[in-house]
C-alpha cells in the first residue's frame, strides 16, 4: 500500500477519483436533501414515492432527463449553444482540484500547485462563460437578460470574494489551502480558526465570503438571473434533456466546492473544534464533511428563508458595501499583522 | 516543480471528456420530434415579439470596465499578501506605506464612479432598453393571438 | 518527451486560434477563439516557470478582459455576421502587407538572438517571488500603474457617461 501511493500512476487517478467521484455523488443528494429540506420548512411532504423517502428520486430525474428530446430551438447558434453547458461544467469540475480534504497529503489535493487558491479563483471565474454563452445563443430574451444579469453579478461580487480571501493568505503568508489549514491548529482549537483571528475582522471577513458565494453560485436570495417571475428561467431557458441537468449540476457542484472553500479557509478545513481526546478521534476528513454539511444545509437554510433581492440593491450592495468593507478589512488585517511582529 | 502541474491537466481532461459526453449523449438518447411551436423561443406561450437581439444597458458594460480595473488591483494584493506576514517590521511597514498609497490612489476612481452615480442603476432612463408601449404590444399581438385561438392540427 | 508533446499542442492551438480570431465571421467566436489563445498561453508561461503570471493570464485575460469584449458584443448588437462583412477593399492589400512585415521582424529578432535564451530558475515565476521583487526593486512602476488604473476608470466613466 505504501509502496502503491509513492506510485504517481495509481495516486493520480485515485485523488480524482476521490474528488471528482465525490462531487459527482454529492450533487443527486444534496438536490434530495434541499428538496426534502424545503418542503419540510414549508410544511409539505416533498419527493417521497421512488425509493426509501425519495431518496432515489434525483437518479429517477436525471435518467428521464437523458432519454428527453433534446429540442434544438430555431435560429439558435448551434455550435455555442452545445458548447456553453461544457463550458460551464467543467471549470466547476476542476475548481476543487487545489481543496485538501484531510490530512493526508498523498489523497488529496489532487494537485498542490504553488498558486494554491489562485487556481480557484481562475477557475470560478470561467463560469461566467457557459452563463454568458447559454444566454446569448439561445435566441430568446429572457435567456439573454438572464445570461447578462448572471454575468454581471458574478464579476461583481467575484471581487469582495477575492478580498476576504486575501485576509486569509495574510495571516497565512501563502497560497497553499493545506497551509491555510495548517495555520488554524492550535491549543485553543476552534478559537484559533481565521473567523476569531483577530475578533471582530475574521468575523467581518467570513461574513463578507458568506454573501459572496451566496452570490457566486447564483442561489437565494440573489438568484436573480433565474428570478421565473420575470425571467422564466434565465439563462437555461430555452435548454432541455441533459444539456438544462447540466447547468444544474454545475450549479449544486459548485455549491459543494464553494463550501469546501469556506471551511478550509476559516472553519479549520479538517481539524477537530476541540483538541482533546473523544474528538481527535473522529478523523479529519468526517470533521471535514460535518462542516461542509452545516454550510450546504445553510445554503438550503437561506433559500427556504430570505426574498430575492432587488437587481440595482445587489449591485450596490456588491460595489458600494462589501468592496470598501472587505479593502479596509483586509488592511486592519494586515496593520495589526504588523503591530504585533 | 511543474510536475504538479500534471494532476490539474489530467483532470480537465476527464472533464472535458465528461461533459462533451454528457451533451452528446443525451443529443443521441432523446426522440426527435420537432414542430414549429416547440422550436419557436419561449415567451410564456405568447407568439415571440421582435428580435431576441436587442441592444442592453450601458450600464453593464460599464461594470465589466471596473470589474477588470478593480480585479487587476486584487491580483496586485496577492503577492503583496503573500510576502507580507514573514517580512521584517520595517518592510512591513514600507509594504503598508506602499499598498495605502496604491489603493488610495484607486479610490479616487471610485469615488469619482460613485460622483457620477455610474452604478445607480434605476435612475439612467435612457440607457434602458427602448421602453415598450402596452398599447403597441396589445396591437401587434392581436391579430396573432387570434389565429392562435384555433389549434393547429 | 511529455513536455516536448504539449507545448507542440498548445502552439498548434495558439495559431490555429489566432487564425480563427481573425477569419472568424462572428464576433462571438473570434472572441471564444481568443479565450482559448489565452489558455494554450497560460499553458506555455507553466513551461516558463512564470506561474503566477499563467494564474494572472486566465484571471483577469481570461476571465475579466474576455467578458468585457463578450459584453461589447452585445451592447453594440454585433451578434448578426452581416454588419462586419469588409468593406474597405483599398485595406486589404495594406493589412497583409503589414502582417508580413510583422512576421519578418519577430521571425528575425528570434533567429538573430537564437540559443542566447538561458533556462529559467525554478522558483522564478512563484507568488513569493514576484511579490519580493515587485514591492522592493519595482516600487515606482507598480504605484505609477495604479495611475494608470485610475485613468482607465475615469475614462470608462466620461466614454459611458453620454450614454447613462
Amino acid at each position: 500500500m505504501e509502496t502503491l501511493l509513492q506510485n504517481p500512476w495509481f495516486v493520480i487517478p485515485l485523488r480524482i477519483v476521490i474528488v471528482v467521484g465525490f462531487v459527482l455523488t454529492a450533487v443527486p443528494v444534496l438536490v434530495w436533501v434541499e428538496r426534502r429540506v424545503l418542503a419540510l420548512m414549508q410544511i409539505r411532504k416533498g419527493p417521497n414515492r421512488v425509493g426509501p423517502a425519495g431518496l432515489l428520486q434525483p437518479i429517477a430525474d436525471g435518467i428521464k432527463l437523458f432519454f428527453k428530446e433534446d429540442v434544438l430551438p430555431e435560429k439558435v447558434d448551434r455550435f455555442i449553444y452545445f458548447l456553453a453547458p461544457a463550458g460551464f461544467l467543467i471549470p466547476v469540475l476542476c475548481a476543487p482540484a487545489v481543496i485538501p480534504w484531510g490530512p493526508d497529503d498523498r489523497l488529496t489535493p489532487i494537485a498542490d500547485v504553488n498558486i494554491g487558491i489562485l487556481f480557484l479563483l481562475a477557475m470560478t471565474s470561467l463560469t461566467v462563460y457557459g452563463i454568458i454563452l447559454a444566454g446569448w445563443s439561445s435566441n430568446n430574451k429572457y435567456s439573454l437578460l438572464g445570461g447578462l444579469r448572471a454575468s454581471a453579478q458574478t464579476i461583481s461580487y467575484e471581487l469582495a470574494m477575492g478580498l476576504s480571501i486575501l485576509s486569509v493568505v495574510l495571516l497565512t503568508g501563502s497560497l497553499s489551502m493545506r497551509e491555510m489549514v495548517l495555520n488554524q491548529q492550535g491549543e485553543l482549537g476552534l478559537l484559533n480558526w481565521h473567523v476569531f483571528r483577530f475578533f471582530p475582522l475574521g468575523l467581518i471577513a467570513t461574513g463578507i465570503f458568506l454573501v459572496a458565494m451566496l452570490a457566486e453560485t447564483n442561489r437565494a436570495p440573489f438568484d436573480l438571473p433565474e428570478a421565473e417571475s420575470e425571467l422564466i428561467a434565465g439563462y437555461h431557458t430555452e435548454y432541455s434533456s441533459m444539456k438544462f441537468a447540466m447547468f444544474f449540476m454545475g450549479e449544486y457542484a459548485s455549491m459543494v466546492t464553494i463550501s469546501a472553500v469556506m471551511v478550509t479557509l476559516f472553519f479549520g478545513g479538517w481539524l477537530s473544534p476541540l483538541p482533546f481526546a473523544p474528538f481527535t478521534w473522529i478523523p479529519g476528513p468526517i470533521w471535514f464533511l460535518i462542516k461542509l454539511g452545516v454550510f450546504i444545509y445553510l445554503f438550503i437554510w437561506v433559500r427556504a428563508t430570505l426574498p430575492r433581492l432587488r437587481y440595482d440593491m445587489l449591485m450596490k450592495l456588491g460595489w458600494l458595501r462589501l468592496l470598501p468593507t472587505a479593502l479596509v478589512n483586509l488592511f486592519l488585517v494586515a496593520v495589526i499583522l504588523w503591530w504585533r511582529s | 516543480m511543474l510536475n504538479s502541474y500534471i494532476p490539474v491537466l489530467v483532470l480537465a481532461v476527464l472533464a472535458a471528456v465528461l461533459a462533451v459526453g454528457m451533451v452528446v449523449l443525451s443529443f443521441l438518447l432523446g426522440p426527435k420530434r420537432p414542430d414549429q411551436r416547440k422550436l419557436s423561443p419561449y415567451e410564456c406561450g405568447v407568439t415571440p415579439v421582435g428580435s431576441a437581439r436587442e441592444k442592453f444597458p450601458v450600464k453593464f458594460f460599464l461594470v465589466a470596465m471596473l470589474f477588470i480595473i478593480f480585479d487587476v488591483e486584487t491580483i496586485f494584493l496577492y503577492p503583496w499578501a503573500v510576502t507580507f506576514k514573514d517580512a521584517p517590521k520595517a518592510v512591513q511597514a514600507f509594504n503598508l506605506i506602499e499598498m495605502g498609497v496604491f489603493i488610495a490612489i484607486l479610490f479616487v476612481g471610485y469615488f469619482y464612479m460613485l460622483g457620477t452615480r455610474a452604478l445607480e442603476w434605476e435612475e439612467s432612463e435612457r440607457a434602458q432598453p427602448r421602453r415598450v408601449q402596452l398599447s403597441d404590444v396589445a396591437r401587434k399581438l392581436e391579430p396573432a393571438s387570434r389565429e392562435e385561438a384555433v389549434l393547429p392540427r | 518527451m511529455f513536455a516536448q508533446i504539449l507545448f507542440v499542442l498548445m502552439a498548434i492551438v495558439i495559431v490555429v486560434t489566432s487564425i480563427g480570431v481573425v477569419a472568424a465571421r462572428n464576433p462571438v467566436r473570434s472572441a471564444l477563439n481568443l479565450v482559448a489563445n489565452f489558455f494554450a498561453l497560460a499553458v506555455l508561461y507553466l513551461f516558463l516557470y512564470a506561474q503566477f503570471v499563467a494564474a494572472v493570464q486566465i484571471i483577469v485575460y481570461a476571465g475579466a478582459i474576455m467578458v468585457l469584449f463578450l459584453f461589447t458584443i452585445m451592447l453594440l448588437n454585433l451578434g448578426s455576421p452581416a454588419e462586419l462583412a469588409d468593406r474597405g477593399e483599398i485595406k486589404r492589400p495594406i493589412t497583409w502587407g503589414l502582417a508580413l512585415l510583422f512576421v519578418i521582424v519577430l521571425a528575425g529578432g528570434v533567429f538573430a538572438r537564437l540559443g542566447e535564451a538561458q533556462p529559467a530558475q525554478d522558483d522564478l515565476g512563484t507568488v513569493q517571488m514576484v511579490g519580493k521583487f515587485l514591492f522592493a526593486d519595482w516600487v515606482y512602476p507598480f504605484e505609477l500603474t495604479s495611475i494608470l488604473l485610475l485613468i482607465a476608470i475615469v475614462g470608462a466613466i466620461v466614454m459611458a457617461k453620454r450614454r447613462l
